[in-house]
C-alpha cells in the first residue's frame, strides 16, 4: 500500500471513530491502535490476575462465613475479567501465553496498587471500597470505547463488579460501628490505602504521555486528574459517613469549584512502585510465575489427553 | 437439645468446610484461569452447603451460638471430619484425587441423605446433590486427563492416589451419632455405600490407566477427632481472625 | 516461547433463557470440548445467566471478511421492494 492510501485509511479509520462506529477484530486498523488496545488491554488483564492475589491472601481467614463466600466470589470474578480481557486481547492476534510471557519476564506493567501487601482483615474492606471504587471510575467509561470486544467485555466486568465496591464498603461499615480496635483497623487500612488509590488514577494530565490519543480512540474519556477529583468527591462522603477520617490534611472542601481540594501527592513512590520496588513487587510476580510453571504439566497433560481421544474417535470412524 | 442429630450434622458439614478451605486457599493459583475459577466454584458451593448445616446445628443447639462459632471456635479435637480432605493442596493431581476421592463418596451419600426423615437435612442434600453431581463430573474428568495424558501426568496421579488411598475406608466407618441417627431413619447407613464406591472408583482409576491400590492399611480417626498434623494449620488460619478478636462483629 | 501446543480458544454461545437465541458471549480456552463446555459453564453462566451452551473451536469459524464488506451487503441496500414499506395501499385497507 503506499503512504497516500494508508493515510486516507487512516483518515477514513478515525472518522469511523468519531461517528461512535464501533471497530471489530477483522477490520483495518492502524498499527498504532492495534498496539495502544494490546497494551491497555493486557495491562488490564494483568491487573486483574494480580489483584486477584492480595484479596486471596485473606480468603483462608476471612472472619465469617458469609465474608468467606464474599470475598470467594470477589476473586474468582477478577479470574473472570483478566479472562474477558485477555479474550479480547486474543482477537488482535496476540495469544494469552504471550501476554503472560510479557507480565512474568517484566516486560509488561500492571496497576502498582496490588504491590501493597494487605496485612490485616480491614485491607479487604479498604481495597472493594477504594480500589475497587477508583477502578470504576476508570472502567464505566471504557463500556463506550471504539474497540468493540474491549466494550463488550467492560460491559460484563462492570456489571459484575457492581457487588465489589458494595462488598468492601460493607465491610468498612461494620469495623467502623463496631469496637474501639475494629474501628481503628478500619482507619488504619484508610490511612495505607487512601494515597496509593489516588495515585492509581493514573499521573498527572502534565505527566502522562498518552492521553490525548487515547481520548480520540475512546480509550479514555476523562483525564487522570479529572477522574482523581471525581473520585475523591464521590468518596470523601462515604468516609464521613461511616466516622472515618481521610488521611489528608490539606483536604477542604472548596465551595468555588464545587468540589474538594486535596495535599500533594508522593510521586515518588508512585514510580518507585511502577519501576518495581514495592513492597511486594517481587513476591506477587513469584505467586504468577510459580502458578502457571507448576500448571505446566497439568495443562500438558489435559492437551495429551484431548489428542489421544481423538485419535480414537477417528479410529472408531474409520 | 437433640445431641445426637447436632453431633451428626457436624459429622457431615466438616467435611465441606475443611476441603472447602483447602480449595479456597488455592484461589489465584490454579494451572490456568479456567481452572482457578471452576475451583473456586467448588468450593463456594460447599461453604454455602456448609452455612446450611451450622446454621441448623445452631438452631439445634438452641444457645447463642451461631454458624461461625461452630464452624470456627471449636478446639482441634472437635473437628469431625474425614482425614481425607484435611490433606494439604501437594500438587493439581492431589487436589483433583482428593476431589475425585471425596465426590464419588459425598454423591452416594447425598443421595441417601435426601430419603432422610429429617425435612432439613433432606432439603439441604436435595440442594447439594446437585453441585456434588456437577463436582464428580469435573473431577472424573480430570483423574481421567491426569491419568491418560502425559507420563508426568499419569506418574503424578497415581502417587496421589496411591497415598491419599489410606484415607478412603474411613468414608464409612460409622460414629456413635451416625448409628443413632441411622437407627431413627435421619441419617446415612455409610456402611452400605462402601461396595457401589469402590466399584465406581475402581472403573474410572481404570479408564484413567490408573491401578487401584491394593493396600489394605487405612487411616482413621477424624470422625473421633484425631487427626493429622495437617489441620492444625488450616484452622489456624480459619480461626485467626475469631480467636485474635474475639465477640466482635464483622 | 516454546512451540508447545497451548490450550486452544473457544467461542462461547449462550442461550439466557428458552425462547431466546444463543449469543455469543465471549471465548475461553480448554483442552478439549468437554472441558470448554465445563469451563463455559464456571465463567460464564456464574449468575444464573444461562440455560443452555455451545462451544465450538474459534478455528472452525468461518468469517466474512470486512474488505468485501461493499460487494456482500450494499447490493441488498437498494432492493427496498423487499419490504412492505415499499407498496403502497390505501389507509382503508385492514389487516395487510
Amino acid at each position: 500500500m503506499s503512504e497516500e492510501q494508508i493515510r486516507s485509511l487512516e483518515r477514513q479509520f478515525e472518522e469511523r471513530i468519531a461517528r461512535d462506529e464501533k471497530i471489530e477484530p477483522k477490520d483495518w486498523m492502524p498499527e498504532k491502535y492495534r498496539k495502544t488496545h494490546i497494551r491497555q488491554m493486557s495491562q488490564h488483564a494483568h491487573s486483574e490476575i494480580v489483584g486477584m492475589l492480595p484479596e486471596g491472601n485473606w480468603i483462608t481467614r476471612a472472619p465469617s462465613l458469609r465474608r468467606k463466600v464474599a470475598l470467594l466470589a470477589k476473586v474468582q470474578d477478577e479470574a473472570g475479567h483478566g479472562l474477558y480481557l485477555y479474550s479480547a486481547c486474543e482477537t488482535l492476534g496476540v495469544s494469552r501465553e504471550e501476554l503472560y510471557d510479557q507480565l512474568h519476564t517484566g516486560k509488561a506493567k500492571y496497576s502498582s496498587i496490588f504491590n501493597y501487601p494487605t496485612v490485616t482483615w480491614a485491607d479487604m474492606g479498604a481495597i472493594g471500597w477504594l480500589v475497587d471504587g477508583a477502578a470504576i471510575i476508570n472502567q464505566v467509561p471504557l463500556c463506550n470505547t471504539s474497540y468493540g470486544p474491549y466494550a463488550r467485555a467492560m460491559i460484563r466486568v462492570c456489571k459484575e463488579e457492581s457487588f465489589h465496591q458494595r462488598q468492601g464498603y460493607e465491610i468498612m461499615i461494620k469495623l467502623a460501628n463496631g469496637t474501639p480496635e475494629q474501628k481503628e483497623m478500619a482507619q488504619d487500612a484508610l490511612n495505607r490505602w487512601w494515597w496509593p488509590s489516588l495515585m492509581m488514577l493514573g499521573p498527572t494530565d502534565a505527566e502522562s504521555i498518552h492521553t490525548e490519543q487515547s481520548m480520540k480512540w475512546k480509550l479514555k474519556r476523562k483525564s487522570n486528574d479529572d477522574l482523581r477529583q471525581q473520585f475523591i468527591d464521590q468518596t470523601v462522603p462515604q468516609a464521613d459517613l461511616i466516622g472515618l477520617t481521610i488521611p489528608d490534611p490539606d483536604l477542604k472542601w472548596n465551595e468555588e469549584r464545587q468540589s474538594y481540594d486535596f495535599g500533594e501527592i508522593n510521586w515518588d513512590e508512585f514510580w518507585q512502585v511502577v519501576k518495581g520496588h514495592g513492597p511486594c513487587n517481587k513476591e506477587r510476580m513469584k505467586a504468577r510465575v510459580n502458578a502457571w510453571e507448576e500448571g505446566e504439566w497439568v495443562r500438558d497433560a489435559a492437551m495429551a489427553y484431548a489428542e489421544k481421544k481423538q485419535e480414537r474417535k477417528q479410529k472408531q470412524v474409520g | 437439645m437433640n445431641q445426637n442429630l447436632y453431633n451428626y450434622i457436624l459429622g457431615v458439614a466438616d467435611n465441606s468446610l475443611i476441603l472447602g478451605q483447602r480449595l479456597g486457599s488455592l484461589t489465584g493459583h490454579g494451572p490456568s484461569l479456567e481452572t482457578d475459577i471452576a475451583c473456586t466454584n467448588i468450593s463456594l458451593d460447599l461453604f454455602g452447603q456448609v452455612r446450611s448445616y451450622y446454621q441448623y446445628a445452631a438452631k439445634i443447639a438452641g444457645d447463642k451460638r451461631t454458624e461461625d462459632d461452630i464452624a470456627m471456635l471449636r478446639k482441634e479435637r472437635e473437628y469431625v471430619n474425614v482425614l481425607l480432605v484435611e490433606q494439604p493442596n501437594t500438587d493439581f493431581a492431589y487436589t483433583m484425587a482428593r476431589q475425585f476421592l471425596f465426590d464419588v463418596y459425598h454423591h452416594l451419600f447425598l443421595t441417601q441423605l435426601e430419603k432422610s426423615k429429617d425435612l432439613t437435612l433432606s432439603a439441604i442434600a436435595k440442594k447439594s446433590i446437585k453441585e456434588v453431581s456437577y463436582h464428580q463430573r469435573f473431577s472424573t474428568d480430570w483423574i481421567k486427563r491426569l491419568g491418560d495424558g502425559t507420563e508426568v501426568s499419569h506418574q503424578k496421579t497415581q502417587e496421589a492416589i496411591d497415598s491419599l488411598w489410606t484415607y478412603t475406608d474411613e468414608l464409612f466407618h460409622q460414629t456413635e451419632a451416625d448409628k443413632a441417627m441411622v437407627a431413627e431413619g435421619i441419617g446415612v447407613d455409610v456402611t452400605a455405600l462402601k461396595e457401589t464406591y469402590y466399584k465406581k472408583v475402581d472403573e474410572i482409576l481404570n479408564e484413567a490407566t490408573l491401578q487401584t491400590p491394593e493396600s489394605k492399611w487405612f487411616q482413621k480417626g477424624g470422625k473421633q477427632g484425631i487427626h493429622t498434623e495437617h489441620l492444625g494449620y488450616l484452622l489456624s488460619d480459619l480461626q485467626y481472625m475469631q480467636r485474635t478478636y474475639p465477640n466482635m462483629e464483622w | 516461547m516454546s512451540d508447545k501446543k497451548n490450550w486452544p480458544l473457544w467461542e462461547v454461545f449462550v442461550r439466557s433463557k428458552n425462547g431466546l437465541e444463543h449469543r455469543h458471549c465471549g471465548s475461553l480456552h480448554a483442552a478439549d470440548e468437554d472441558m470448554a463446555l465445563e469451563n463455559a459453564r464456571d465463567v460464564y453462566t456464574r449468575r444464573s445467566e444461562g440455560v443452555s451452551i455451545w462451544v465450538v473451536e474459534s478455528k472452525h469459524i468461518t468469517a466474512s471478511n470486512p474488505e468485501n464488506n461493499g460487494e456482500m451487503f450494499e447490493p441488498a441496500h437498494d432492493k427496498v421492494y423487499r419490504h412492505p414499506t415499499f407498496y403502497d395501499l390505501p389507509d382503508e385497507v385492514k389487516h395487510m
